[in-house]
């Protein structure tokens, strides 16, 4: 009883919310919208017993995910409306659930089919983040590690990309400076291969 | 009605992803782009986790821990890339990335 009050309370809560990000003109609202979302989905997380994975969803998502669209915004021209493609809403919409038939069909065809066994299953006695640690931590080692990795590599690239040249901003500069701006460059490269 | 299923969640999945493609394919600002491409990642964690549940498995879940990995690096890459377009052409729509000039 109140697992389905919740389900469905929470259900209408993200597509509502979920709605509005892809309709607003507002990228303001997109975001706060986005954000909620992301907080009501967790909701389901622990409606299925999936206690860790909705810790993780509110802390990774809302707290770092939505941080860093909070900070990026802050470079874009945020309170311009937003311009839309042009295009058949109704060839769009129809063309977006086919596919998302499609995709739900994929997952669940090895249910429809009922033969499936469960590989690592949950046990009873222990709590859900100390099942996700024992799974995790031994057959999942290789693909834990190369996660880890791969975030080093994005941390990396985030600084290299966002950091570069933070005193100055190119957009406000004429054109006159930007080039005698790469000239320089030019210029220093130049004298590191000669050196 | 009031026994909550895993086909409750499947087609909550379905429409959630229904969403995300929507906002794909009619969006022309990178970063409401990315919005939406968030909207799908986690339309498929729910799917996944649902399964995880029905079917006493943890495989779901471990695939959803991997799918917020890649979408915290995606976010970070992403929005440095998108911050280097902006101070260099001051606009941020897809349609004027039609160039691959350096």
């Amino acid at each position: 009883m109140f697992e389905a009050v919740a389900f469905y309370l929470f259900a209408f809560l993200t597509i509502a919310m979920f709605y509005i990000v892809v309709t607003t003109k507002q990228a303001l609202y997109a975001l706060t919208a986005l954000a909620a979302g992301m907080i009501f989905i967790s909701a389901f997380f622990f409606i299925l017993g999936a206690e860790f994975l909705g810790a993780i969803q509110i802390i990774v998502y809302t707290g770092a995910v939505m941080a860093l669209y909070a900070f990026g915004m802050m470079f874009f021209d945020t309170t311009r409306d937003v311009k839309e493609a042009q295009g058949n809403k109704f060839i769009i919409t129809g063309l977006a659930t086919l596919a998302a038939v499609l995709v739900v069909l994929i997952v669940s065809a090895p249910i429809i089919s009922e033969n499936i066994t469960a590989y690592y299953p949950a046990l009873p006695e222990v709590g859900n983040t100390q099942e996700v640690g024992m799974v995790l931590f031994t057959k999942y080692l290789v693909p834990f590690e190369v996660a880890a990795v791969m975030l080093l590599v994005a941390m990396i690239a985030g600084i290299v990309l966002a950091g570069k040249k933070m005193d100055l901003s190119i957009t406000l500069m004429n054109d006159a400076e930007i080039h005698d701006m790469k000239i320089d460059q030019k210029l220093d490269q130049h004298k590191k291969v000669l050196s | 009605m009031m026994e909550i299923g895993l086909n409750h969640y499947l087609v909550l999945s379905t429409i959630l992803f229904a969403i995300g493609l929507v906002g794909v394919m009619r969006r022309k600002n990178l970063l409401l782009l990315f919005f939406a491409t968030e909207i799908l990642l986690n339309s498929v964690n729910i799917a996944f986790a649902a399964i995880s549940h029905y079917y006493g498995d943890l495989t779901g879940q471990m695939f959803a821990f991997f799918v917020i990995a890649i979408a915290a690096s995606e976010v970070a890459v992403g929005l440095g890339l998108l911050i280097v377009w902006y101070k260099r052409h001051g606009n941020i729509d897809l349609d004027t990335m039609s160039t691959m000039r350096g």
